[in-house]
C-alpha cells in the first residue's frame, strides 16, 4: 500500500511541558515523525507549548504553534492553516487526549479532518477501562479482577468482594498520576478520592493487587494491511506493582522461555490486531512467576516512553515508521534504515543486554517520599547496551549521576546488617542498592526473593558483581598480594572502571597495562547483515567495529566529539538536549565530522541519524577516554550538554584533548568561589557579598557577618541543587547537615548575602572579542526564586535603560575577561537601582532554545561558528543587545508537584519545576494569559460562594493587600489564617479568618476540601520540612488541584491576568515560523 | 576448563569449556534467536552443525525437557558469549551446561560470539571444530591433523543418521490420518497436527509411496531435516509418486526442498542461511509479510521452479529467497520457514489448519 495521495497538510499534536510520566521522549518521536512527514512531501503544522523542543523549530515543521494545549487552541489552529489529518499517537497522553476531545465534540467532523494512525473507537478501548475489559475478554485475554467506579462507595464494596491489597488506577491520567496500592479501606478512601477527582471523567480502575508478578511489556506495530511485528520485548527487574517508568527495566526478557515469550508475544499482536491499530503500540503484561499464567495490565495505544526506550534499544525507528504507517505505507514498503538492504517489516535480534535505571528527583526533593509504587516519579532515564547485564548494570548506574561508580551505595553500606535486611522490604529508589549489599553480605536469595520478589536470575547477576567488588576489595586488604590479570579482566568485563579497582584494591596502578575498549555496533540485525548505521557501544572486547568503521569512512573533515547532558532531571533538561543536537548539525553543516555521546534514550540526540556516529555510554571520565582513542577528534565540545559535558573539561583538559570554544580555566574561573571574586573585582563589577565556608560553624559566623537572610549553596551546582535562603541560624543548621550528607565535601559551601531584588538575565554568545545578547529577560519574581522556576519574560518589561545599558556593559566586561568563546549564561539582581551579579555560567543554557526561538538569532550556530574561529561580525547579525523584536514571550514554568509525595510547593532558590511553556504574543498581557494557561493555570472566574485563601509571610503581608483587594473586587470572599487576615482587616479588607490546618477542625483542611476554594496563596518563610503546617496547606492544595500561588508576584501577576479581558477566544495565534 | 574455537580459515578463539570434554568437527552457523536455545539444540535439523549464538546470554531459564523438540542434542557443538550458571524460571530442570555434559557435547563460552558471526557473514558457513583437548587456540591450529579434518568435513548421509527406524502412530483416536514424514521432524509438527485432531503416524524418511497406501492416509507432512537437500536421491524419486497419491501435502523446510527437487526445480547453498525468529516472509495470497522462524542453509532456487507445475506463494521480504510452493494439479503446498515455531513466532500456524482444511474438504468430497 503506497502513500495515501489525500494526505497533504498535517496537524501534529506535541506533548507539551515536561512533567513526570511524559518528557522528552516525545521531543524525539514527534521530531522523527515530523520528519518522516516532510520527507513525504507533507506540509506539517505543529502545536506545542514546551519552547525547548527540536520539533518546535522551524526547520522541522512548516508551520509552528508554540501556543497553550487545549481544545480551543487547536480549533482555531485548525481554521487558521486547514490541515486535512492529524496525527495524534506520537504526542503522548496530552496529543491523544486533545485529539479525543476534538474528536468527540464532533469538531473533526465538522473541519473535514481526520485522524491518522488510530481510530478514536481504538482508543477508547484502550482506555476506557471497561471497554478495555470488555475487549479483552472478547479476545479471550486474561484481566486482573477488576472494576471501573465512578463512586467511591462502589470502589469500597468491590476491594471488599475481592479483598486488599487493590490498586485505584485512574482512567486518562499520564504515568499513573493520582493511583496507588491500598492495604486497607482506609488507604482506598483517601486514595479512590484523589484518584476520582485527578481522572478527567471522573472514574477509576479498582484492581486486585498481583504485587509479586513479573512485568514484561511487548513494543508492537501493525500496518494497515495487518502485518504484525514486535520491536522488542522488555523485563522488570522490579516485579509488579512499581510503575514501570520507575523500575530498571533490561531488554530483552531474560527470565522467558521461548514459551512463555512467545505466548506472551502472540497475546500482544492479537490485542493490537483486534484494536486495530496502525502504527506503535505498547503492551504491559503481568506475569505469575510460577505458571503460565498472565494477565494484560495496560495497552497504550501509541508511542510512548517504553517506545522511546525500544528505539533506542534495538535501532529500530519506531515513531518514524509509525508515522509512515499512519500516512499510508505498508511495514514491508518501508526500508529498514539500518541495515540499508532489508525492510521495516521484521523483528529486531539483540545481540547485547540493555539495562534502563531510572532518574529519581529525590537528591533534589531530600523530603520527598522515596517509595516506588504505582505513580511513576522519575524524571528521566539512562539508558546502557553492553554483552552482559552486569556491564550494562554498571554503566546504567555510573550513568544515573548520584555520584556512584558502582552499585555499593556509602549510605547503604553504613547500615548494619539487621538494617540492611530490614530495608529490603521497603520499596524505594534505593532497593537495587540495598538488594546488592545484602548479596554483599551473604544474604541468601531466597530471603531477598521473599522481601522483593525481585526474579533470581536478577540476583545472581547482581551477586557476579558483589563477588567481584569483595574479590577486589580482598586485595586491598592484602597490599602485598599482586592483582591477578584474570580477575581484572572480569572486572572490566563485568563494567567496573579503573578508578573502581584501583580504589577497591587500595593501589594507585595497576600492575599492567589497562585494558582498552573495542565497540561494538547496534545493527538490529545480530550481525546477520551488514549494517550501515554508525551506532556504537563499548565492551572490552578485542575487534572494535567502530574503529573498522571510521577506517572505511575516511574523510578530510575535522572530526568534533559532543557530549550530550545525560539523563532528564530537573534543572537540566531538554533544553540541553535542543542545543546538544543543533551544535551536532551546525558542526555537520560547517564541515566537522560530528560524533555524538550520550546515554538518554529519551532525546533526539541518540537517534542515530543525527551525528555522523552515536556512541552510546556513559559519560564519565574513563568511559570517554575510550570513545576519545578510537576517535581521535581533532576536538571536543562540553557547553552544549549541561553539567554532566561541563564537568568533564578539567580532564579533557588534563589529557591533552582539544575543547572547543571557552577554555577549562574560564570555566573554574566561574565556578571556582575566590577566583570569580578576583574577575569580578577585576572588571568591577559588585555582586552580593558572601563568604567560603566548609562546616556548619563557619556557616553560621557567615551568617553573622553578612546578616540574614543568606543564601547557601554548594561550589558547582546546575539547578539551584541543595540552595536555600536561610533567615536564621535553625535553617543554617538544617541546611549544613543535609548538605554534609549529599554532597562531597572537598567543595565548599557557598554563603551570600540575600538581596530581594529583580532578576534578570542574558544569554550572550561571545567570539573572544565581541558579544552578542540575542535578548534579555527580566523575572516576574524577584530573586530568591530560582530562574528556572520564575516567570521570565522577553522583553524586559520593566528594566530601565540605564541599568539595561549596565547589564549589557557587564556581560562584555565578563566576556572578554574570562575570554569566552560560544555561549555564556549571566543572571543579575538589580537591588535599589544597583545591579548586582548573581551567577555566570559559561555554557549554553535553558534559555536558550526559547531564546532563539523568538528573537530569530540562531544562537548554537553563531556560538558554534564562533567556536570554530568565525567573528561575530561578520555573521550578520551584529554584536552588543540584538534590536528588540515584536513579540513578547513570556516562558512559565511547570510543575509536577502531584507525582511526589511531601515536597513543599513554595518556590525557593532550589529549582523545583519540570518543565516550562511559552506565551508569545504582540503584547504582555496576551503573552502573559498565553503562558499561565499553557502551564495549566485555569483561568478561574468567581461564582457565587467561591473563595481565595490567603496566608503569607510577614514581609510580604503589606504587598498582598493590593492583590487581595484585586480578588475581592472581582467577586472573592476572602479567607485568610489568623496574621494575614488581621493585616488585611486593618487596611479595611473583609477576610474571615480560617484555622490552620494543624488547629482546631473545622480547620482550612474543610474548606479546601469543600471545593470552594478557587485559589491560595500561601508563602512561608520556612519551608521543607513535611510536617510544617504551611507545607501541609500547599500539598493539600496540590491534591485537591487547587492552584496555589507561592510567591507574592506570581499571585500579582496572576490577578492582573484575571482582571483583563483576554481568553484565548480572542488572543492572536502566532506561527513563530513567519514571524521571523 | 580451557577450550576452543579453530575455523577452516585459520582463526581460533579461545574461551571456556561448559559441556562435555573432546573434538568435534562440524559446520560452523550461527543462529540470531534471543529465547529457545533448549529448542534449537534439539532440533535435528542441526545435525552436523556447531551453532553459534548470536544473543550473548544463553541458559538463562535453564533447560525443562518439555521444551525439547526431540529426544536428545542433535547440533555437534556449541558456542555462545556467556552461559548462565545460575537459571531461573519455574520449569527449570537442569543448567544449560549440565544439558550439554548429559548429552555429550562440547559447549565453548566466553568468547565474542559476534565477532564470529560477522566472520561467518562475510565468509559464509565455514567447517570447524570445538575442541576441549588443546592448551590454546595456537596449538590447536598447529595440529595439522585436526585441521585436515576440519577442511574435508562434509555433513553426509544427514537424513538417514537422524530419521526413526520404526512407524509409530500418536493420537490412536484422531479424525485425519496424516503420515508424518520423519527427516528429521520437530515435535512441535506432531503436536500441531495432533492438537488440529489427527492421527499421525511417524515414518521414516524412506518409505515409499506403496508402503503409505496401506495405511489408508488422509494426508502427508514432510518434515524438516539436516544436510544438503539434493543428496537425497532415494527420498526425492519416491517423493515423485507420493505427492502424486492424490493426498494432501504439506512441507516444511527439507520437506519443502525435497518436494521442489523432485519436480525438477533446484536447491543452492546460502552463504550463511537463515537460523533465528525474525525471517520475514511475504505470503503473496493474503498479501501479508509474517515474521517466521527459520533454519536452513539451503534454499530452492528461485527461477527453477516449472511454472507450469507449481507456482512460488512465499519468499522472504528481506533477500527475495523462495520461501514457499503451491503446486498445480495436486493437492500440495510447502513453505522453506517453520509454522510450527519452537522456537520463534506462532504466527504462520494457520498453514496447519490449511492442510487440515484440505484433508477435511477431501473426506467430504467422498475420499
Amino acid at each position: 500500500m503506497p502513500k495515501d495521495p489525500s494526505i497533504k497538510k498535517v496537524l501534529v499534536i506535541g506533548s507539551g511541558p515536561i512533567i513526570i510520566g511524559q518528557a522528552a521522549e516525545f521531543d524525539y518521536s514527534g521530531t522523527q515523525a515530523c520528519r518522516a512527514l516532510k520527507s513525504e512531501g507533507i506540509e506539517v503544522v505543529l502545536v506545542n507549548s514546551n519552547p525547548a523542543t527540536i520539533m518546535t523549530d522551524p526547520d522541522i515543521a512548516d508551520h509552528v504553534y508554540v501556543e497553550p494545549m487545549t481544545v480551543e487552541v487547536l480549533e482555531r489552529v485548525i481554521e487558521q492553516e486547514k490541515p486535512d489529518s492529524i496525527l495524534p499517537n506520537l504526542g503522548g497522553q496530552m496529543g491523544l487526549n486533545l485529539a479525543m476531545e476534538l474528536y468527540r465534540s464532533g469538531y473533526l467532523e465538522k473541519a473535514g479532518v481526520r485522524l491518522l494512525g488510530c481510530k478514536p473507537d481504538t482508543i477508547d478501548r484502550a482506555e476506557d477501562r471497561q471497554l478495555f475489559k470488555d475487549t479483552m475478554e472478547k479476545l479471550g485475554q486474561p484481566c486482573i479482577p477488576s472494576k471501573v467506579v465512578e463512586h467511591l462507595e462502589d470502589a469500597v464494596a468491590f476491594a471488599g468482594q475481592i479483598g486488599y491489597p487493590v490498586i485505584v488506577r485512574p482512567a486518562f491520567t499520564m504515568g499513573g498520576t493520582g493511583g496507588g496500592i491500598c492495604e486497607n479501606e482506609e488507604q482506598l478512601r483517601e486514595i479512590g478520592t484523589n484518584g476520582l477527582r485527578l481522572s478527567p471523567i471522573h472514574q477509576v480502575l479498582i484492581e486486585k493487587g498481583i504485587a509479586g508478578w513479573k512485568e514484561i511489556e511487548y513494543e508492537v506495530m501493525r500496518d494497515g494491511k495487518g502485518n504484525v511485528i514486535t520491536v522488542c520485548n522488555m523485563e522488570n527487574f522490579d516485579p509488579v506493582g512499581v510503575h514501570t517508568g520507575d523500575s530498571i527495566v533490561v531488554a530483552p526478557s531474560q527470565t522467558l522461555s521461548d514459551k512463555e515469550y512467545q505466548m506472551l508475544r502472540t497475546a500482544a499482536l492479537d490485542i493490537i490486531t483486534e484494536l486495530g491499530i496502525e502504527g506503535g503500540c505498547n503492551c504491559q503484561f503481568a506475569l505469575k512467576p510460577d505458571s503460565f499464567e498472565y494477565a494484560v495490565i495496560e495497552v497504550n495505544p501509541r508511542v510512548s516512553r517504553s517506545s522511546a526506550l525500544a528505539s533506542k534499544a534495538t535501532g529500530y525507528p519506531i515513531a518514524k515508521v509509525a508515522t509512515k504507517i499512519a500516512i499510508g505505507y505498508s511495514l514491508d514498503e518501508i526500508p529498514n534504515d539500518v541495515t540499508g538492504q532489508t525492510c521495516a517489516c521484521f523483528e529486531p535480534a539483540l545481540d547485547y543486554c540493555v539495562v534502563k535505571f531510572p532518574k529519581w528527583p529525590f537528591d533534589k526533593f531530600v523530603y520527598a517520599k522515596k517509595d516506588l509504587g504505582t505513580q511513576m516519579m522519575a524524571t528521566g532515564e539512562v539508558m546502557a547496551i553492553a554483552p552482559t547485564f552486569e556491564h550494562a548494570m554498571m554503566k546504567a548506574v555510573s550513568s544515573i549521576e548520584l555520584g556512584l561508580d558502582c552499585m555499593s551505595m556509602p549510605s547503604v553500606e553504613a547500615l548494619s546488617d539487621g538494617e540492611v535486611v530490614e530495608k529490603l522490604s521497603v520499596c524505594d529508589a534505593d532497593r537495587s542498592f540495598v538488594v546488592y549489599e545484602a548479596l554483599k553480605r551473604g544474604v541468601d536469595y531466597d530471603t531477598i526473593y521473599e522481601k522483593t520478589k525481585i526474579d533470581k536470575w536478577f540476583l545472581a547477576k547482581l551477586h557476579n558483581l558483589a563477588k567481584t567488588e569483595l574479590m577486589l576489595r580482598w586485595y586491598g586488604q592484602h597490599p602485598e598480594t599482586e592483582l591477578p590479570r584474570a580477575l581484572y579482566v572480569q572486572a572490566k568485563r563485568q563494567g567496573y572502571m579503573d578508578k573502581t579497582i584501583l580504589r577497591f584494591i587500595g593501589r594507585d596502578a595497576l600492575p599492567f597495562p589497562p585494558l582498552v575498549a573495542g565497540f561494538k555496533m547496534v545493527d538490529t540485525c545480530a550481525a546477520e547483515f551488514n549494517a550501515k548505521t554508525p551506532y556504537f557501544y563499548s565492551s572490552f572486547d578485542e575487534e572494535n567495529e567502530a574503529a573498522q568503521f571510521i577506517a572505511a569512512h575516511k574523510t578530510d573533515r575535522r572530526k568534533v566529539l559532543v557530549f550530550g547532558s545525560g539523563p532528564i532531571r530537573i534543572g537540566q533538561g531538554i533544553e540541553f538536549d535542543y542545543c546538544s543536537v543543533h551544535c551536532t548539525w551546525v558542526l555537520k553543516k560547517y564541515g566537522c565530522e560530528a560524533v555524538i555521546v550520550n546515554n538518554n534514550p529519551e532525546t533526539v540526540s541518540t537517534d542515530f541519524d543525527t551525528g555522523d556516529r552515536l556512541y552510546f555510554d556513559p559519560l564519565t571520565p574513563e568511559s570517554v577516554d575510550h570513545i576519545i582513542a578510537t576517535e581521535q577528534p581533532w576536538a571536543c565540545v562540553v557547553q552544549f550538554g549541561g553539567q554532566t559535558a561541563i564537568k568533564l573539561t578539567k580532564h579533557l583538559q588534563e589529557k591533552g584533548v582539544k575543547i572547543l570554544g571557552t577554555g577549562a580555566d574560564a570555566i573554574d574561573e566561574a565556578e571556582d568561589r575566590e577566583r570569580f571574586d578576583e574577575l569580578l573585582e577585576r572588571c568591577g563589577i559588585p555582586r552580593p557579598k558572601g563568604l567560603t565556608v566548609f562546616t556548619t560553624e563557619e556557616a553560621l559566623e557567615a551568617g553573622k557577618t553578612l546578616g540574614y537572610p543568606v543564601l547557601l549553596r554548594p561550589s558547582y551546582v546546575l539547578g539551584g541543587q541543595n540552595m536555600i535562603i536561610a533567615y536564621n541560624d535553625a535553617d543554617v543548621k538544617e541546611y549544613m547537615a543535609i548538605i554534609t550528607s549529599h554532597v562531597d565535601m572537598d567543595n565548599p559551601v557557598l554563603v551570600d548575602k540575600y538581596l530581594m531584588g529583580t532578576e534578570c538575565e542574558v544569554d550572550a554568545i561571545c567570539d573572544g572579542e565581541d558579544f552578542l545578547i540575542p535578548g534579555m529577560m527580566e523575572h516576574i519574581e524577584r530573586a530568591g526564586i530560582h530562574s528556572g522556576d520564575s516567570i521570565s519574560v522577553y522583553p524586559p518589561y520593566n528594566l530601565k535603560q540605564k541599568l539595561q545599558a549596565t547589564i549589557i556593559d557587564y556581560t562584555g566586561r565578563l566576556a572578554r575577561a574570562l575570554n569566552v568563546v560560544g555561549l555564556m549564561n549571566i543572571q543579575f539582581v538589580v537591588y535599589n537601582n544597583e545591579v548586582y551579579i548573581i551567577e555566570v555560567n559559561p555554557r549554553s543554557s535553558r534559555t536558550v532554545p526559547y531564546i532563539s526561538k523568538v528573537t530569530g538569532v540562531p544562537m548554537v550556530e553563531l556560538a558554534v561558528r564562533c567556536m570554530l574561529g568565525e567573528k561575530l561580525r561578520d555573521m550578520g547579525y551584529g554584536t552588543g543587545l540584538y534590536p528588540t523584536g515584536d513579540y513578547v514571550a513570556v516562558k512559565v514554568p511547570v510543575f509536577s508537584f502531584s507525582k511526589l509525595h511531601n515536597v513543599d510547593t513554595q518556590l525557593g532558590p532550589e529549582m523545583k519545576s519540570t518543565g516550562e511553556v511559552l506565551g508569545i504574543a504582540r503584547n504582555f498581557e496576551d503573552a502573559l494569559l498565553k503562558g499561565l494557561i499553557g502551564a495549566g493555570y485555569q483561568m478561574r472566574k468567581p461564582t457565587p460562594g467561591k473563595c481565595v485563601v490567603l496566608t503569607v509571610k510577614d514581609s510580604d503581608k503589606q504587598e498582598l493587600t493590593d492583590i487581595a483587594w484585586a480578588f475581592k473586587d472581582m467577586g472573592y470572599k476572602l479567607y485568610g489564617t489568623a496574621g494575614t487576615a488581621d493585616h488585611l482587616a486593618k487596611n479595611m479588607i473583609a477576610c474571615s479568618h480560617v484555622r490552620k490546618l494543624s488547629e482546631e477542625r473545622p480547620n482550612l483542611r474543610d474548606l479546601l476540601e469543600s471545593g470552594l476554594v478557587d485559589y491560595v496563596v500561601s508563602t512561608s518563610s520556612k519551608g521543607r520540612i513535611p510536617s510544617l503546617d504551611s507545607v501541609q496547606l500547599r500539598r493539600k492544595a496540590v491534591e485537591l488541584s487547587v492552584p496555589c500561588l507561592t510567591a507574592i508576584d506570581t499571585a500579582r501577576v496572576l490577578v492582573r491576568c484575571l482582571r483583563s479581558q483576554h481568553t484565548l477566544r480572542d488572543v492572536e495565534l502566532l506561527d513563530i515560523a513567519k514571524i521571523l | 576448563m580451557k577450550a576452543c574455537i579453530v575455523l577452516a580459515n585459520g582463526m581460533a578463539f579461545e574461551g571456556e569449556s561448559f559441556g562435555a570434554a573432546g573434538t568435534r568437527v562440524g559446520e560452523v552457523v550461527f543462529n540470531t534467536g534471543m529465547v529457545g536455545y533448549e529448542e534449537t539444540l534439539t532440533d535435528p535439523s542441526y545435525y552436523g552443525q556447531i551453532i553459534t549464538q548470536t544473543y550473548p546470554l544463553i541458559g538463562n531459564y535453564g533447560v525443562n525437557g518439555q521444551d525439547a523438540e526431540s529426544a536428545r542434542i542433535w547440533a555437534f557443538g556449541y558456542i555462545v558469549r556467556q552461559q548462565c550458571e545460575e537459571p531461573s524460571n519455574f520449569r527449570c530442570k537442569e543448567t544449560i551446561g549440565q544439558f550439554l555434559k548429559d548429552n555429550g557435547i562440547i559447549g565453548v563460552c566466553g568468547v565474542d560470539t559476534r565477532r564470529i558471526t560477522r566472520i561467518l557473514r562475510e565468509a559464509g558457513v565455514m567447517n570447524g571444530a570445538v575442541t576441549t583437548e588443546y592448551e590454546s587456540a595456537a596449538a590447536a591450529l598447529a595440529d595439522e591433523a585436526l585441521m585436515a579434518r576440519i577442511r574435508a568435513y562434509a555433513v553426509a548421509d544427514a537424513v538417514e543418521s537422524v530419521s526413526t527406524r520404526n512407524m509409530e502412530t500418536f493420537n490412536e483416536g484422531g479424525a485425519y490420518h496424516v503420515a508424518l514424514f520423519d527427516f528429521g521432524y520437530k515435535r512441535n509438527i506432531l503436536r500441531s497436527l495432533v492438537q488440529r485432531g489427527c492421527r499421525v503416524t511417524v515414518v521414516p524418511a524412506a518409505t515409499t509411496a506403496a508402503e503409505l497406501s496401506a495405511l489408508g492416509l488422509d494426508g502427508i507432512m514432510l518434515s524438516n531435516g539436516p544436510g544438503d537437500p539434493a543428496e537425497n536421491t532415494a527420498i526425492i524419486e519416491n517423493l515423485k509418486e507420493i505427492t502424486h497419491m492424490g493426498l494432501p501435502v504439506f512441507g516444511i523446510c527439507l520437506g519443502h526442498q525435497l518436494t521442489a527437487l523432485a519436480h525438477g526445480a533446484k536447491t543452492e547453498k546460502l552463504k550463511y542461511g537463515h537460523r533465528g525468529v525474525n525471517q520475514p516472509v511475504t505470503d503473496f495470497a493474503r498479501d501479508r509479510t509474517f515474521i517466521t522462524s527459520q533454519n536452513h542453509g539451503y534454499a530452492v532456487t528461485a527461477g527453477t521452479v516449472d511454472p507450469a507445475l507449481a507456482q512460488v506463494s512465499h519468499v522472504n521480504a528481506n533477500d527475495g529467497t523462495v520461501e514457499g510452493i503451491r503446486y498445480k494439479g495436486i493437492p500440495c503446498f510447502t513453505v522453506q520457514f517453520h509454522p510450527e515455531a519452537c522456537g520463534g513466532p506462532r504466527d504462520t500456524a494457520y498453514l496447519f489448519d490449511e492442510f487440515v482444511a484440505m484433508m477435511a474438504e477431501r473426506k467430504k468430497g467422498g475420499h
